[in-house]
C-alpha cells in the first residue's frame, strides 16, 4: 500500500524556495478534501500544465464536481511542477502530490489526465516520473493507478499510446462515472484477472480504449498496414461518448475560487456544447458533433448560483460559437438586466461576423468600457474562406465592424491562420488589405481618426478527425515567410499601417504540434527522447526547444523508415489507413474526405441546424440527436434575498 | 445610435470598518495580491454592501495596509473597508470567515476611530522560526547585533542589489525556544525579518548552512519601547 499521510510537511520547506508557493497549496474556496479513506473509488485529475493555465480549465472543473458529489467517490487535482520545486522534489524525494490533501498521485486508483493540446504530453512524462510511476503502461503493476486521458488531444493518443492506460473520446461526465462503477465492482469483487482483468472489462465494455489491446501492423513503405484488436470481444472501433440533455448536468456549478492568479477569472458557463458551422480546419467543432443547448432557463440559474457561490465578478457564456445560441439574444439582454446594478460583467466570446453579434456585445458591455471586439475571420481572401467553409464576405466584415465602430468601440481584433490548404502568398498578403479597409470603414463610421485594428495570425495544424486530416501541413519556412511578409506589406503601408498591429506565432510550436496531432504510436519514442532531454512545458515558448525536438525526431524515426516530414508537410493518400481511423468521433470517414474535395472545389456547406442534415454521420451513428431551442422561456425570477 | 452612458457617481461611504485578519498554515504563501483578489470575492459571497469608487471600473472601496512578505505567516494584517449600508461589525467578520479560503482567517472587525490607521502601524513583532540554527550561536549572534551601531545587509530589490542598515530598524530581539523574537520599526526601506537572518549569518558565518527559516508575524502597532500596541482597540 501507498502511503497515504500528507507530504506537506515535507513540502514546505521547498516551497519557501521556489517562484509562485502559494499555486501548491491548494485550500481554495469550493476545493473538497474528503477522508482518503472514506471513498471506494479514489481519481486524481490532472490538467498536464502549471496551475495558472490548468485549474480554469473547464472539463476539469466539471468531472471534479460529478465524481465528488457521490460519496463513494473522491476526486484531487494534481498540475504540472515548475521546475524549480521538481528539482527539490527529486532531490528530497517528494513525489507528485494532489492539491487538495497533497497525498502522493500513486495513491490513487485512477490518473485522469485532461489533454487540450498535444503539447502536454511531454508533461505528461513528467508528472509520471515525479509519481514514481512506471513511465509505460506495460511496467505497471495492479499498485499503480490507471492512467486515463481525454480532452480533445484524445482523440487520436495514438502518439502517447504506450505511456496510458485507456483514453476516453467525448464527454466525460457519464464516462467517469461508469468508469468509476467498474472499478467499485472489480475492487468488491477481489480484482478479478488484476490490472488486466480491469482493461479488459473497460474495452469491452466501450467506455474506453485501451491501446494495448490493438496491434499496429507497418507496411513496407512504412505506412500503417492495420489496427486490430488482440483480445476477444474488444471492439474494433471505439466510439466517444455524447452528453445528452446538458440542462441536467449543470456544472460546474460551484467551481474552485483560485487563490494564486491564473489565466482567467470568470465563472463561465458553457452555454452550449457542439458546433456544426463546418467549418473544416476546426477539430473542436467536428468532434463535439452534435449540437445541444443549454435552456435559458438553466443558463440563469447557473449564472446566479455560480457567482454565489464563487464571488466572481466576471461571467462568461462559453461555447465554440456562442451567437448562435437559439436564444441568445434574451440570454443577454434578460443577463444584462439582472446584473445591471451590480459590478459584475459579462462577456461572449464573440466570433461571427454579423450586426446581430455587435448587439449583443452592446448589451452585454452597458455598464463597461467598449474597447474592443473579436472577431475571427481566419482566411485572408474570401476564396480561402470558401475553402474552409467560413463563411464571411467582406462586405458584411466591412459593414458588421463599421456598425461596431459607429457605436462607440474603438479597436478590432482579426482572428487568421496560415498554411491553409490551396493558399497562396496573395491570400495572406490580402490580409493587410483588409485591415486598412476596415481601419477606413471604422473612420467613415465614427468620425474619428483613433481606430485600431489588431491582426493576430497563428499556423495552421491539420488534425485528425477533420476534413483537412488528409492535407500536408505547410513547411515552417514558407510559413515564416508568409507571416514577415504581411507584417512588411503592414509596416509599409504609409496610411493606416500605424494604426495595424500584426501578433504571430512563428511555425516551429505548429510543426511539433502537427507532429503529434497526426503521429502514431512511433511518434512515442520522439515524446520520450524529448523528455528525457529535459523537454518539459512546451506549451511555454521559454521552455520549447524546436532544435530538441528535430534532433529526437530525426534521431527515434530515421531508424524507422519515416521522419517529421512524412507526419507533418506530406499530403496523404484517401487510401491510406490513419493512425486514429479505429477511433470513432462519429464522423463518417468519406464524409469528412468529401467535404475536402467540396473544400478544394471552394464549395461551402451550410450549417445542419437550419439547413436540412448532410449525412456527417454523428447522430445516427452515436444515438445522438441536435438540441436546440428556442423553449420560448425567459431566465428564473430573481430570488428575494 | 446609441452612445455609451458617463459612468455613474458613486455615493460615499457611509461605514468605514477595520479589519485584522491572518495568514495561517499553507496561506502563509499567498501573496497581499492574492489575498486581495480572495478577500474581494469574500465580500461579494458573504453579500457585504460595499461601497465603490466612482469611474469606468468601479472598484470596492478597500485599503490594504503594510502586507506581510509572501512566505511569511501573520497574525496581524489590516485592511479598511467603506460600506455603503451599515453592518454589524462582528456579523461581517463572521460572514467573511465563512467564505475566505483556508488559512485566511478574518481576526477582528471594529468600526474605524477617526484618524489613520497606517500612522498606528509604526512597528512588528516577529517570530523567527529557525530549527537548524544552534541556539548559542544564535544567542551569540543576537548579542553582537544589538551591541553593534550599525549593520549593513544587502536584499535584492526590483532595482538591483540594495543596501540598508538594519540595526536602526530592530527594536528588541530576544533568543525564544522557538527561534527568536523581533520588533522592527516599519520604515523606509521596510525592515523585513529575512534582512535580520541576513545580519545574523554576516556576524555569525556558522548560521549561513541551517536551512530555512520561517516567520510569522504576531503583532502590529504602535511600539512604545516595552510592547506593541493593539491599533484596534487602544
Amino acid at each position: 500500500m501507498t502511503e497515504t499521510t500528507s507530504l506537506y510537511p515535507r513540502l514546505e520547506s521547498l516551497l519557501t524556495q521556489v517562484n509562485k508557493p502559494v499555486q501548491y497549496i491548494g485550500g481554495e474556496v469550493n476545493s473538497v478534501n474528503k477522508p482518503f479513506g472514506s471513498a471506494e473509488v479514489r481519481w486524481a485529475l490532472m490538467y498536464p500544465d502549471a496551475y495558472e493555465v490548468g485549474q480554469p480549465n473547464q472539463g476539469l472543473a466539471i468531472l471534479y464536481e460529478v465524481l465528488n458529489e457521490r460519496d463513494w467517490i473522491l476526486a484531487e487535482r494534481t498540475f504540472s511542477i515548475w521546475p524549480d520545486l521538481a528539482t527539490l522534489m527529486r532531490r528530497d524525494q517528494v513525489p507528485q502530490f494532489t492539491w487538495e490533501s497533497h497525498l502522493p498521485v500513486s495513491a490513487f486508483d485512477v490518473l485522469g489526465v485532461s489533454f487540450s493540446t498535444e503539447l502536454g504530453y511531454t508533461n505528461l512524462l513528467e508528472a509520471l516520473d515525479l509519481a514514481q510511476i512506471p513511465l509505460h503502461a506495460a511496467e505497471r503493476s495492479e499498485a499503480d493507478p490507471l492512467v486515463i486521458v481525454g480532452g480533445h488531444a484524445a482523440f487520436n493518443p495514438e502518439p502517447i499510446a504506450d505511456f496510458i492506460d485507456a483514453a476516453v473520446f467525448g464527454d466525460g461526465e457519464e464516462a467517469a462515472l461508469a468508469i468509476s462503477a467498474l472499478i467499485r465492482d472489480w475492487k468488491a469483487a477481489g480484482r478479478p484477472d488484476g490490472r488486466h482483468g480491469l482493461l479488459l472489462s473497460l474495452a469491452i465494455k466501450g467506455l474506453a480504449y485501451v491501446p494495448a489491446f490493438y496491434d499496429v501492423t507497418y507496411a513496407a513503405d512504412a505506412t500503417i498496414a492495420a489496427i486490430a484488436p488482440n483480445q476477444p470481444d474488444v471492439p474494433a472501433r471505439v466510439a466517444k461518448h455524447v452528453l445528452l440533455e446538458l440542462d441536467n448536468w449543470p456544472y460546474p456549478a460551484k467551481p474552485i475560487v483560485p487563490l494564486a492568479e491564473t489565466v482567467h477569472e470568470r465563472y463561465s458557463v458553457e452555454i452550449f456544447r457542439g458546433c456544426s458551422r463546418g467549418c473544416r480546419f476546426c477539430q473542436a467543432g467536428m468532434i463535439s458533433r452534435p449540437v445541444r443547448e443549454r435552456s435559458i432557463e438553466t443558463v440563469g440559474t447557473m449564472v446566479e448560483c455560480g457567482l454565489a457561490a464563487t464571488g466572481l465578478d466576471e461571467v462568461g457564456l462559453l461555447s465554440l460559437s456562442s451567437a448562435d445560441h437559439s436564444e441568445i439574444g434574451e440570454i443577454s439582454r434578460q443577463l444584462a438586466d439582472r446584473y445591471a446594478d451590480s459590478f459584475v460583467s459579462l462577456s461572449l466570446p464573440s466570433t461571427r461576423v454579423d450586426a446581430f453579434n455587435i448587439d449583443l456585445a452592446n448589451q452585454l458591455s452597458r455598464n463597461g468600457r467598449r474597447s474592443g471586439l473579436t472577431f475571427a475571420p481566419e482566411g485572408g481572401s474570401e476564396r480561402l474562406r470558401r475553402v474552409i467553409n467560413k463563411q464571411v464576405s467582406e462586405t458584411d466584415l466591412l459593414s458588421t465592424v463599421g456598425t461596431a465602430f459607429g457605436q462607440g468601440w474603438r479597436q478590432v481584433k482579426l482572428y487568421f491562420m496560415c498554411g491553409l490548404p490551396t493558399e497562396t502568398d496573395e491570400d495572406v498578403l490580402a490580409i493587410a488589405d483588409l485591415a486598412a479597409r476596415v481601419i477606413e470603414s471604422g473612420r467613415h463610421a465614427s468620425g474619428s481618426r483613433d481606430i485600431r485594428c489588431t491582426i493576430s495570425i497563428g499556423g495552421f495544424v491539420p488534425k485528425a478527425h477533420t476534413p483537412f486530416q488528409w492535407v500536408g501541413q505547410l513547411d515552417v519556412e514558407t510559413v515564416d515567410r508568409r507571416l514577415r511578409a504581411l507584417k512588411e506589406k503592414v509596416r509599409e503601408d504609409r496610411r493606416y499601417g500605424r494604426f495595424i498591429s500584426v501578433k504571430y506565432h512563428d511555425g516551429k510550436p505548429g510543426q511539433i504540434e502537427g507532429l503529434l496531432s497526426r503521429g502514431d504510436r512511433r511518434v512515442g519514442k520522439v515524446i520520450e527522447a524529448v523528455w528525457r532531454d529535459g523537454g518539459i512545458l512546451d506549451g511555454w515558448s521559454e521552455h520549447f526547444s524546436f532544435d530538441r525536438w528535430t534532433a529526437a525526431a530525426e534521431a527515434e524515426l530515421t531508424p524507422l523508415g519515416v521522419n517529421l516530414g512524412w507526419y507533418t508537410t506530406r499530403e496523404r493518400p484517401r487510401s491510406e489507413v490513419l493512425a486514429w481511423d479505429h477511433l470513432d468521433s462519429g464522423l463518417d470517414r468519406d464524409w469528412l474526405w468529401q467535404d475536402y474535395q467540396d473544400g478544394l472545389a471552394e464549395a461551402e456547406v451550410e450549417d445542419c441546424r437550419w439547413a436540412g442534415c448532410y449525412d456527417c454521420g454523428v447522430c445516427p451513428d452515436l444515438g445522438a440527436e441536435i438540441q436546440i431551442g428556442p423553449t420560448g422561456r425567459s431566465l428564473l425570477p430573481l430570488r428575494q434575498v | 445610435m446609441s452612445k455609451r452612458q458617463p459612468p455613474k457617481q458613486q455615493p460615499p461611504p457611509v461605514q468605514r470598518l477595520r479589519v485584522r485578519y491572518a495568514k495561517r498554515g499553507r496561506a502563509r504563501f499567498a501573496s497581499h495580491r492574492d489575498f486581495g483578489r480572495a478577500f474581494e470575492r469574500a465580500l461579494r459571497r458573504a453579500g457585504i454592501p460595499m461601497a465603490f469608487s466612482s469611474g469606468f471600473n468601479p472598484h470596492p472601496r478597500i485599503s490594504y495596509l503594510n502586507a506581510a512578505p509572501t512566505g511569511a505567516a501573520s497574525e496581524a494584517e489590516y485592511v479598511e473597508l467603506g460600506l455603503a449600508e451599515s453592518r454589524e461589525p462582528a456579523q461581517v467578520r463572521d460572514a467573511l470567515n465563512a467564505a475566505m479560503p483556508t488559512g485566511l482567517n478574518i481576526v477582528e472587525v471594529v468600526e474605524a476611530s477617526g484618524g489613520s490607521l497606517a500612522a498606528d502601524l509604526t512597528a512588528s513583532r516577529w517570530l523567527i522560526e529557525w530549527p537548524q540554527a544552534d541556539a548559542a550561536e544564535l544567542a551569540a549572534g543576537v548579542a553582537e547585533l544589538l551591541a553593534a551601531t550599525s549593520c549593513e545587509v544587502q536584499r535584492q530589490s526590483k532595482s538591483g542589489l540594495r543596501s540598508f542598515d538594519v540595526r536602526p530598524a530592530v527594536l528588541e530581539l530576544k533568543v525564544v525556544p522557538a527561534g527568536l523574537n523581533l520588533v522592527g520599526v516599519m520604515g523606509e526601506p521596510l525592515l523585513r525579518p529575512s534582512d535580520v537572518v541576513t545580519a545574523l549569518r554576516q556576524l555569525r558565518p556558522q548560521l549561513v548552512d541551517t536551512g530555512t527559516a520561517l516567520f510569522s508575524r504576531l503583532e502590529q502597532g504602535r511600539w512604545d519601547g516595552q510592547q506593541v500596541g493593539d491599533p484596534l482597540n487602544q
